[in-house]
């Protein structure tokens, strides 16, 4: 069993979520409602995940965030999930620069609600990997630099995939094609783009997300 | 321009003015009498009592009662008796004074023109008319001397040989008529115009500021409107809405798969969702949450983000500004790149903010091919409005060919 902190300052989500991780099969140790209960909750429970919304009490804007970097900070293991209001690129690369870039997930808020799905993407990132909510990575892409703007649609749609933390045979599965297909997009895609080739899951997210980050004006200054 | 400063001129005899002042005199008169009757019935009491100082039999109370009963209709009823007088002399000022004038609403002040107009006019006007008679009796002097002698005051002229010299001085001081009416016309006219129009721009000017004040008012009021709306939706409807899309999509994974339960559930799951991006994208409309959070900064790099077309950011702010001005001026920037993607045909555009000297200063630059006409239903015209409520200026340089500048400055 999976022993979980949680921490969402409103109530009613935050008693969603709980119902929701227990009906999955994680245990529920602690449900906090600001970033100090996280902070101390995670010191006496040791959990093996912790789900944090970004924007939290007392001044609503990363306090989240900062928790959560913290904790890495003291243990690079912990698996952490930050839930965002908003796409904001500078909270994905601080937290992936955390730790080792493994067991961390950046996802909207509003992606808890495809049940499904938000406890696929937990399990990814307790399982060591890393996982980019869509909308960050369509964000990117979105910024006509020149490489990707010589990426195809379907070489975007895997690239998508692979921010996600998919695994070229989850890939395979989700836009039904051959396994040998996704490592071919996968291949052209690395190249396009300069990056050196890599199979291991993790290290093409960060790879491709460093990469699409680039130009450094998505890092903590852009956060006037 | 005004009789008084044409009556200079050379010229003055050859144009329309002397005729103009003349009409002018002329319809004073009947103004002047329609405006003593109802002066001299509220003054009755005054009369009454000049008439028994008179004859002498007023006793001190009798005449202090009809002093203030005559002062007291005069200050009660006199301002409602010289109502249209404002109106009426702004029309008949135009005979002798082309400047535009508005009708005052100072009551005292309409009641002082009205005491001017049935004391100081009849008088000076009175010895207009006498001169002008006695000018024309000099003239025709000869002629009338036949049926008498003509008598002013202690001078008698008995014969034909004794009005010539008259006649020939009235003829030489005949010129001179024209300049009398006209000065008559014109002081009346500027004492007129001293006391009903001066009041008006007075008044205008309060009551421009007081507009302004409630416009600023209305506005403020509309703002933390907006922003109490979008705290309600995003800290109630929003929530609760989360959170019941997760109740139905949990539901939704333990019901049977293909049973109508199954069905009726996914489709309320899917229309909850969908219900989940309108109100982002009204709450998101009204005030944007990493606005509120992050700040304007923030906020125009994730507007940058957004767009079609390149955008650099150049934002320098150190300190957070007050809210109304960051979504005053995030809407102009939204807006601005927006009609850049548009309209513009530009492959590029820069954003840059800076706050110095207490102005914050947002420019909107690109690289298209201008034209850009404000009047031209564009969104810019209602955030123009907006930004001047913030007491700011929005400027918008679109030359044909580009580029194509919007500029905001606000004071913070």
């Amino acid at each position: 069993m999976l022993n979980v902190v949680l921490a969402e300052d409103g109530v009613l989500l935050r008693e969603g979520l709980a119902g929701l991780l227990e009906r999955f099969g994680f245990h529920v140790v602690a449900a906090v409602g600001d970033a100090g209960e996280l902070l101390r909750a995670v010191a006496e429970h040791r959990p093996d995940l912790v789900v944090t919304d970004i924007r939290m009490p007392p001044g609503f804007s990363d306090e989240g965030l900062r928790a959560a970097v913290r904790l890495r900070r003291d243990d690079p293991g912990l698996a952490v999930v930050a839930l965002s209001q908003y796409v904001q690129h500078g909270y994905a690369a601080d937290l992936l620069a955390s730790g080792d870039g493994r067991r961390v997930g950046y996802l909207l808020k509003d992606r808890v609600v495809d049940v499904s799905d938000f406890v696929a993407a937990l399990r990814r990132v307790v399982d060591g990997g890393t996982v980019i909510d869509p909308e960050v990575v369509r964000r990117l892409l979105g910024r006509h630099r020149d490489p990707v703007t010589r990426l195809s649609p379907r070489e975007r749609e895997v690239l998508g995939l692979v921010a996600q933390g998919h695994s070229n045979a989850a890939i395979a599965r989700i836009l039904v094609l051959s396994e040998a297909a996704v490592v071919k997009h996968v291949g052209s895609i690395l190249a396009k783009l300069d990056l050196p080739p890599d199979d291991s899951t993790n290290r093409r997210v960060l790879a491709v997300l460093t990469y699409l980050k680039g130009e450094g004006e998505t890092g903590p200054q852009g956060r006037g | 321009m005004t009789v008084l400063s044409i009556i200079r001129s050379r010229r003055f005899l050859l144009t329309a003015w002397p005729w103009r002042s003349l009409v002018f005199v002329l319809s004073t008169v009947p103004l002047a009498v329609a405006a003593g009757v109802p002066f001299g019935v509220l003054a009755a009491p005054w009369l009454v009592l000049l008439r028994r100082l008179f004859t002498g039999d007023a006793d001190p109370v009798t005449a202090l009662l009809l002093f203030l009963s005559g002062a007291a209709s005069l200050a009660l009823l006199g301002p409602l008796a010289a109502r249209p007088l404002p109106i009426v002399e702004a029309h008949r000022l135009r005979l002798v004074d082309d400047r535009p004038m508005l009708a005052g609403r100072s009551p005292g002040r309409r009641l002082g023109y009205a005491v001017v107009l049935v004391t100081a006019v009849p008088v000076v006007y009175a010895a207009l008319f006498v001169a002008l008679l006695l000018l024309g009796v000099c003239l025709f002097s000869p002629l009338l001397v036949d049926g008498g002698p003509i008598t002013f005051g202690v001078v008698t002229i008995d014969s034909v040989g004794q009005a010539v010299p008259y006649a020939i001085g009235a003829l030489l001081a005949l010129p001179a008529v024209p300049y009398l009416v006209a000065a008559t016309a014109g002081a009346h006219a500027a004492v007129a115009r001293a006391l009903l129009h001066t009041a008006a721009t007075e008044e205008l000017r309060a009551e421009l500021v007081e507009v302004s004040r409630s416009r600023a008012r209305l506005a403020g009021a509309f703002e933390a409107e907006r922003r109490r709306i979008e705290r309600d939706l995003h800290d109630g409807a929003q929530q609760k809405l989360v959170g019941l899309t997760l109740q139905l999509g949990l539901a939704r994974i333990d019901l049977p798969a293909e049973t109508p339960a199954a069905t009726a559930v996914d489709t309320a799951h899917r229309q909850a969702k969908e219900l989940m991006g309108e109100l982002r994208e009204l709450i998101h409309g009204i005030r944007p949450q990493l606005l509120t959070d992050l700040g304007l900064a923030a906020g125009l790099r994730d507007l940058a983000a957004d767009a079609p077309v390149p955008v650099s950011v150049d934002a320098d702010l150190p300190r957070r500004l007050p809210e109304h001005l960051e979504t005053a001026a995030y809407f102009v920037v939204a807006e601005a790149l927006a009609n850049l993607a548009k309209h513009s045909g530009a492959t590029r555009g820069t954003v840059t903010a800076r706050e110095r000297d207490g102005l914050l200063t947002v420019e909107i630059t690109d690289d298209g091919r201008g034209g850009a006409d404000p009047a031209r239903g564009s969104g810019l015209t209602g955030l123009a409005d907006r930004v001047a409520v913030a007491g700011g200026r929005m400027l918008l340089a679109s030359p044909a060919g580009g580029p194509t500048v919007v500029r905001v400055e606000l004071p913070c």
